[in-house]
């Protein structure tokens, strides 16, 4: 990492850490009666170690100047090791809170173990750790690619992929030590708010400096939901962020908005989250990554442009679903409904055009475990939309809302969609990138295919079973009119499904653990004799290109 | 169309700005009228605010991650407000920063349970809900009897909710940590003192059933037994909407 930065980008480096050790012991300082104080300590300690390896290597050999005629391609390879370690995690924490819904006792009388707090290092885990990492380190890979143009500096790459993992671990830390907004997707205090936006605005920035000195016509379609990705996710993260600190010695700070508004502007940030966190950024992911797999061209390069800018458009609309039968206003309510509906139309052209795509290597889907992953993961993704519109029609929410039913569904996005396409990626990917022949095992690959998708059908039927018994259980009326089942009755019969569903967690979990093995030994294994520099080198013919 | 688009498509800049605008128009439309409509939040004069105990206690119920599995918001359909009592009004959480609607049941709701369960039921649930309900999920919350109260700041908790909109007054965040242990201890010289800031509604006892110590269970009981009770408009047949 740093013997690939000149003396001057190395004085640059030492700088940025000497400046998050400043900051780090500011927070310690400021914050020693408080929380903050720990996260300043964590902060600080970060710093330290950066700085101390930077002056181990300051007076390393200048690197060779012609690796700026290669891709750049060290920060996508931490950024896969760093998916990996997060999908483990985040997983890991996943089975445990859903173990404590089965027997919550196993919170051994620790605050730091109890399931509200635990439950938001699942989600963040999986979502920002395994699933933001998954992103970055793809994007770096597919920009380059596709505009056949080097990223455009050595540091801040780096700067993105580690600053982004710092805001990760403060995250999960936090909500441990029991610091959160409440905001759910957005639980992060303040501090850790700003550091994610200065890191997002140099995420920004690389990749509009690359796409500026592209060397093809055309901007890929992968980039344009890429680029989606980043920015919208900017526009909401901070605007749902907006908040007053107690004071700049405290963690604690209090929301801007309140009651109706807040909950609108949460909403529209929780499901544009899923929109253009966990939906655009893995389109981009997909429509780079399957075709190369398939060796197949994009089906429809119209199909392309109307699913994008559909989901752009009408994504942002939507959140209100999520407040059906509120305070929330009819008319927001009415609109909300109108949007998830027709939204359909945009996703499922999405999803179409990738299995159309598909048409004429078939034969590949069902000998390539590897491809199979991703032609898989877009048919969760063309069911979970659907089932998504179908949620958000208001009758059928106000039996499926507050239930276990839309926990199915998130996971069946989650799983079915989003785990599969970043696994299939990085399959693909991991050979490429380190140089070897092929991966270590196929086999593996498939057990961990097959893991992957009983584990998945096993949580999302376990939930749907539950969640749809608990909408019924409380609105079955007796015929005296009264309701017929307490809370409680409800409950108890929720216990099968929740040891169901975590039986489905650990077989998803034990893919995971299949799939770091495998891909931990790919690494490890020998470089390809005759190494093929086409995926790294600058090409001189065009690379994938649009389809017109 | 598509002409159009291959041009787009060759612009880096103007496909950023092209993403920015479609993507701001439906966040825009639906948010920005919920400021500046007056009908969204529905007026009532005597809607409370909450102490700086109860204030402590919400952070608390925040920190342990309550809302992940309990609701605070009565939807406008019979069952929730046969099972849970009138459904809820924007009113009700005016003053909530941020607010704990929720988005999942696998407890019951919380929007109404203040004066539901007594103090002693409260606090001996959430040591162990197991020890009252054997069917719970719930964790058992030991530590919030075990740890002492972090009074000396509320203050400061108090004039940040006032720059977000609370109607808090000088006095009230001036006096802000004495009202707190004045409110978990009837017999103190500050308790009518703090009934004259918030209302004689206040409750004004021992939550947790020790008065020598402030705990963290103190907080968190005297929040749940407000829910629902900072205002009796949802119980108000004809609500006047603002005019």
């Amino acid at each position: 990492m740093i013997a690939d930065l000149t003396r001057a980008e190395r004085t640059w480096a030492m700088i940025i850490v000497g400046g998050l050790t400043v900051i780090g012991l500011a927070m310690a300082v400021g914050g020693r009666n408080d929380l903050l104080g720990v996260h300043g300590w964590m902060v600080m300690i970060v710093g330290l170690a950066g700085f101390a390896m930077m002056i181990r290597q300051f007076d390393a050999p200048e690197p060779d100047p012609e690796r700026l005629q290669h891709y750049y391609d060290a920060p996508t390879r931490a950024g896969i090791i760093l998916t990996l370690i997060w999908a483990v995690i985040g997983m890991f924490v996943g089975l445990w809170v859903a173990t404590l819904l089965a027997f919550p006792d196993l919170t051994f009388d620790a605050a730091w173990a109890s399931f509200g707090r635990l439950r938001p290092v699942h989600t963040s885990g999986v979502i920002f750790g395994f699933g933001g990492n998954a992103l970055i380190a793809t994007s770096y890979h597919v920009l380059q690619r596709t505009t056949r143009a080097r990223l455009p500096d050595q540091i801040s790459p780096w700067f993105v992929l580690l600053g982004y993992n710092l805001f990760c671990v403060i995250a999960a830390s936090g909500y441990m030590m029991g610091l959160t907004q409440s905001k759910e997707y957005a639980e992060p205090e303040w501090y850790a708010d700003i550091w994610l936006t200065i890191v997002w605005v140099v995420y920004f920035s690389i990749y509009i400096r690359t796409l500026m000195r592209r060397k093809e016509p055309h901007i890929y379609v992968a980039n344009w939901y890429y680029m989606a990705f980043i920015l919208v996710v900017a526009m909401l993260h901070i605007i749902n962020n907006l908040a007053v600190p107690i004071s700049l010695g405290s963690a604690k700070s209090y929301s801007l908005f309140s009651g109706v508004q807040d909950a609108m502007t949460q909403w529209w940030y929780g499901h544009n989250a899923v929109a253009f966190f966990l939906t655009s950024g893995f389109l981009g992911m997909m429509y780079y990554y399957l075709p190369k797999r398939a060796g197949r061209p994009i089906f429809s390069y119209r199909l392309s442009i109307i699913s994008f800018w559909g989901i752009t458009f009408m994504y942002m609309w939507a959140g209100s679903h999520h407040l059906h039968y509120t305070a929330l206003p009819q008319w927001v309510q009415t609109l909300g409904m109108a949007f998830s509906v027709v939204l359909l139309v945009p996703s499922w052209a999405s999803a179409g055009n990738a299995l159309m795509t598909l048409n004429g290597a078939w034969h590949k889907v069902r000998d390539d475990a590897v491809l199979r992953f991703m032609a898989l993961a877009v048919i969760f993704y063309g069911l979970t939309t659907l089932e998504g519109s179908f949620m958000a029609i208001q009758a059928v929410n106000s039996l499926s809302h507050y239930t276990d039913w839309t926990i199915g569904h998130v996971h069946a996005g989650a799983l079915g969609w989003v785990a599969m396409i970043v696994f299939g990626s990085l399959y693909a990917l991991v050979p490429t990138m380190w140089k070897r022949p092929k991966l270590y095992s196929a086999k593996l690959v498939e057990v961990h295919f097959w893991l992957a998708l009983s584990g998945t059908l096993i949580y999302v039927f376990a939930m749907w079973n539950s969640g749809v018994t608990q909408g019924l259980m409380w609105r079955t009326y007796s015929e005296s009119g009264a309701l017929t089942y307490s809370f409680i009755d409800s409950l108890v019969a929720m216990h099968p499904y929740y040891i169901a569903r975590a039986i489905g967690g650990l077989l998803f979990l034990l893919g995971a653990i299949v799939a770091s093995y495998n891909i931990g030994m790919t690494i490890r294994s020998p470089i390809a004799e005759t190494s093929d520099d086409a995926g790294q080198d600058l090409p001189a013919q065009p690379a994938l290109q649009a389809g017109e | 169309m598509f002409g159009l688009h291959y041009n787009l498509e060759r612009n880096a800049i103007g496909l950023v700005l092209a993403i920015v605008v479609v993507a701001g128009i439906g966040g825009f439309i639906e948010i920005a009228p919920l400021f500046t409509i007056d009908e969204t939040v529905e007026q009532d004069a005597d809607m409370r605010v909450y102490t700086p105990l109860e204030v402590a206690g919400r952070n608390i119920y925040i920190r342990e991650g309550c809302y992940a599995c309990h609701s605070q918001m009565i939807r406008t359909l019979r069952d929730d407000v046969d099972r849970y009592g009138p459904y809820s009004l924007a009113v009700e959480s005016q003053y909530d920063h941020p607010m704990l609607w929720g988005s999942k049941r696998t407890g019951p709701d919380l929007a109404r349970v203040g004066d539901k369960y007594s103090d002693a039921w409260n606090t001996a649930h959430l040591n162990n809900p197991r020890d009252l309900v054997p069917e719970s999920k719930m964790p058992a919350y030991r530590w919030l009897l075990r740890n002492e109260l972090k009074t000396e700041d509320l203050g400061l908790h108090l004039a940040a909710l006032r720059k977000v909109g609370v109607p808090y007054t000088d006095e009230m965040i001036a006096n802000a940590s004495i009202d707190a242990y004045a409110q978990a201890n009837p017999d103190t010289n500050d308790a009518p003192a703090l009934a004259e800031r918030y209302g004689d509604a206040t409750h004004i006892r021992m939550f947790d059933g020790d008065g020598a110590r402030l705990t963290e269970m103190d907080a968190l009981v005297a929040y749940l037994q407000v829910l629902g009770k900072m205002t009796d408009a949802a119980y108000q047949p004809d609500l006047p909407e603002a005019q």
